[in-house]
């Protein structure tokens, strides 16, 4: 069985690849990607907690977090398509419309 | 397992109020087709929210196996989301005609906001908090960018969405380190777990303290995770503004003091390590940098995330007159500060934005009665009595200083000085400059109504301010 600890090492893993992708990339699109990436490192962390304690709360908590992540998708595409419309750019460095 | 057919319904008494918002917000999303003139919908969701807050009264109680708990503490906070809700709608109706975004969702959105917000002053159980939070924020980042056609409220929804989701996978983090220590999600079994087995001053139990900070700092504005708010405060539309200000803020109030009071109560040297530092960082940091702003929206954000480091002692203080004090003041402003938007709202007319301080030069001669509006709003927020905003500011320093942190209490009365200066500016500017521009105000009955309700209530609460801490202190007793 592999051990709890592997799990873990990879979900600090990909979350950290998720915070780094979100601070360096510029791109919304690829921002975007990177939450995503940190949601599922939660998930698999919370799945190997639930596995590894018998318990099914985490996976009730997976569940949701994928639904969540779906609507959350599907709001962040309206957006970006409405901001692509009036600006054709996707670039938050050419976002500067506000300063101050 | 083995249990299947011997479903038990959960007592469905106590959760009633957010089934019928539910219903009532579906039903006012489906009204859209049918009902052409939008202020019967406008109508309609206040007639909803008085519906509900009829049902608050009698539904008390813990559901659903603690995951939904709703007792004095919830309540008030209830109260302050339908009291923003009222608001919002009134100052909303004839602003959103202006802005030619006269669409039904608007309302139904807004209801589905506070339906998140309810949910997450009623959590009892990690999983159902961050679904409140979720809910909450995907409606608001919605509302931001409901301009569809302006680029500035675009670029808003666009950083409160990135910035939103950023904060909420540092929530889920945070819930899953507490999940894998603990092995619940439930708050109350959290705090016995903790207690028991001594985990105050565990790495991991600090590590996943400071992710919950994180993504509640997010919430309510404090630094350094405000960047946001600036920006989002400028570019939304100006009703949104106001609700964003009070409504999610209070929110995440609720669910600041449920955690960590309730949940890590146990590990309270270590979140008020964490804490404090913040609280003194938000307050410097809105107060300064409100001063050098020349549009009303963003001077109006720095200064709400100014309120939000003045609320943070309440919590840091720890104690039920802590709380009571929190509670009180987020029930003050959301008076004062829609009061203020509202008549920032009123200055945006057919083609004018009316959102930079100049506009307000000499507002007194040309439209005196606005220009008192905004003078009484203006003392409330700066803390001068006899205003509501005096009275709030009090109890919450004096819950600081009789917890023992009097130092912070003075800190925050030199930035509370500070404050004087940028409130105090639009008065000047109202009072003593001549018009440059003709300002055309575009009241409505709406507004008339808001204005009127949130100016007479910080004045009555400024006199007579032990009716709404008295309830208060009843609330917070949990």
């Amino acid at each position: 069985m592999v051990p709890l600890n592997w799990y873990l090492m990879l979900s600090a893993v990909v979350f950290m690849i998720g915070v780094f992708g979100f601070l360096t990339r510029r791109n919304i699109i690829i921002m975007f990607m990177s939450i995503e990436l940190m949601l599922n490192a939660v998930n698999i962390s919370l799945v190997a907690f639930s596995h590894y304690l018998q318990d099914m709360r985490g996976q009730i908590l997976v569940i949701f977090i994928i639904t969540v992540a779906a609507a959350e998708a599907a709001i962040g595409l309206a957006i970006i398509i409405a901001l692509f419309r009036n600006k054709d750019t996707v670039h938050v460095d050419e976002m500067n419309e506000m300063k101050g | 397992m083995t249990n299947l057919t011997g479903f038990i319904m959960p007592d469905l008494g106590p959760v009633m109020p957010e089934i019928v918002m539910t219903c009532l917000a579906l039903l006012i999303l489906l009204s859209e087709l049918v009902i052409k003139r939008k202020e019967t919908i406008a109508f309609f969701s206040i007639v909803s929210v008085a519906i509900v807050t009829y049902l608050l009264a009698g539904s008390t109680g813990t559901t659903f196996n603690g995951m939904f708990i709703a007792d004095g503490y919830s309540l008030f906070f209830k109260l302050i989301f339908m009291l923003n809700v009222i608001l919002t709608v009134l100052i909303s109706v004839k602003y959103i005609v202006i802005e030619k975004v006269n669409f039904g969702e608007y309302y139904s959105l807004i209801l589905f906001s506070t339906l998140g917000m309810m949910l997450m002053a009623s959590a009892g159980d990690l999983i159902t908090l961050y679904l409140g939070l979720e809910l909450m924020a995907l409606s608001t980042y919605v509302l931001a960018g409901f301009l569809r056609h302006d680029i500035k409220s675009n670029e808003a929804a666009m950083k409160y969405f990135l910035l939103g989701s950023f904060a909420s996978a540092f929530l889920l983090y945070g819930i899953s380190m507490i999940y894998g220590l603990t092995g619940t999600t439930d708050l109350h079994a959290i705090s016995s777990y903790i207690s028991q087995k001594g985990l105050s001053g565990n790495p991991v139990l600090t590590l996943s303290m400071i992710m919950f900070a994180v993504a509640f700092s997010f919430k309510i504005a404090a630094v350094p995770f405000h960047m946001w708010a600036p920006d989002v405060y400028e570019g939304a539309p100006t009703s949104v503004t106001a609700f964003m200000s009070v409504g999610p803020k209070a929110a995440g109030f609720a669910v600041l003091g449920r955690v960590f009071l309730t949940a890590f109560g146990a590990a309270r040297i270590e979140w008020t390590g964490i804490l404090i530092p913040i609280a003194i960082l938000t307050m410097a940091v809105g107060n300064i940098a409100a001063i050098s702003q020349t549009n009303i929206k963003r001077m109006l954000a720095y200064s709400s995330i100014a309120h939000a480091g003045y609320i943070l002692l309440g919590i840091i203080a720890g104690t039920s007159e802590g709380m009571a004090s929190v509670l009180n003041y987020l029930f003050i402003y959301a008076f004062m500060n829609i009061g203020a938007f509202a008549v920032v709202i009123m200055l945006r007319s057919e083609g004018f934005k009316g959102d930079n301080i100049s506009d307000y030069e000499g507002l007194a001669k040309t439209h005196p009665l606005a220009a008192a509006l905004m003078l009484v709003f203006m003392f409330s927020l700066t803390g001068i009595p006899p205003t509501a905003g005096f009275m709030g500011k009090f109890y919450l320093f004096m819950s600081a200083v009789s917890a023992g942190y009097t130092w912070l209490a003075v800190t925050a009365v030199i930035f509370s000085a500070i404050s004087a200066y940028f409130y105090l500016r639009i008065v000047m500017y109202m009072y003593m400059k001549e018009p440059k521009t003709a300002v055309q105000l575009s009241a409505s009955p709406g507004i008339a109504l808001a204005l009127a309700i949130t100016v007479i209530a910080v004045l009555l609460i400024g006199v007579f301010p032990s009716k709404v801490i008295s309830v208060a202190r009843i609330a917070a007793g949990f």
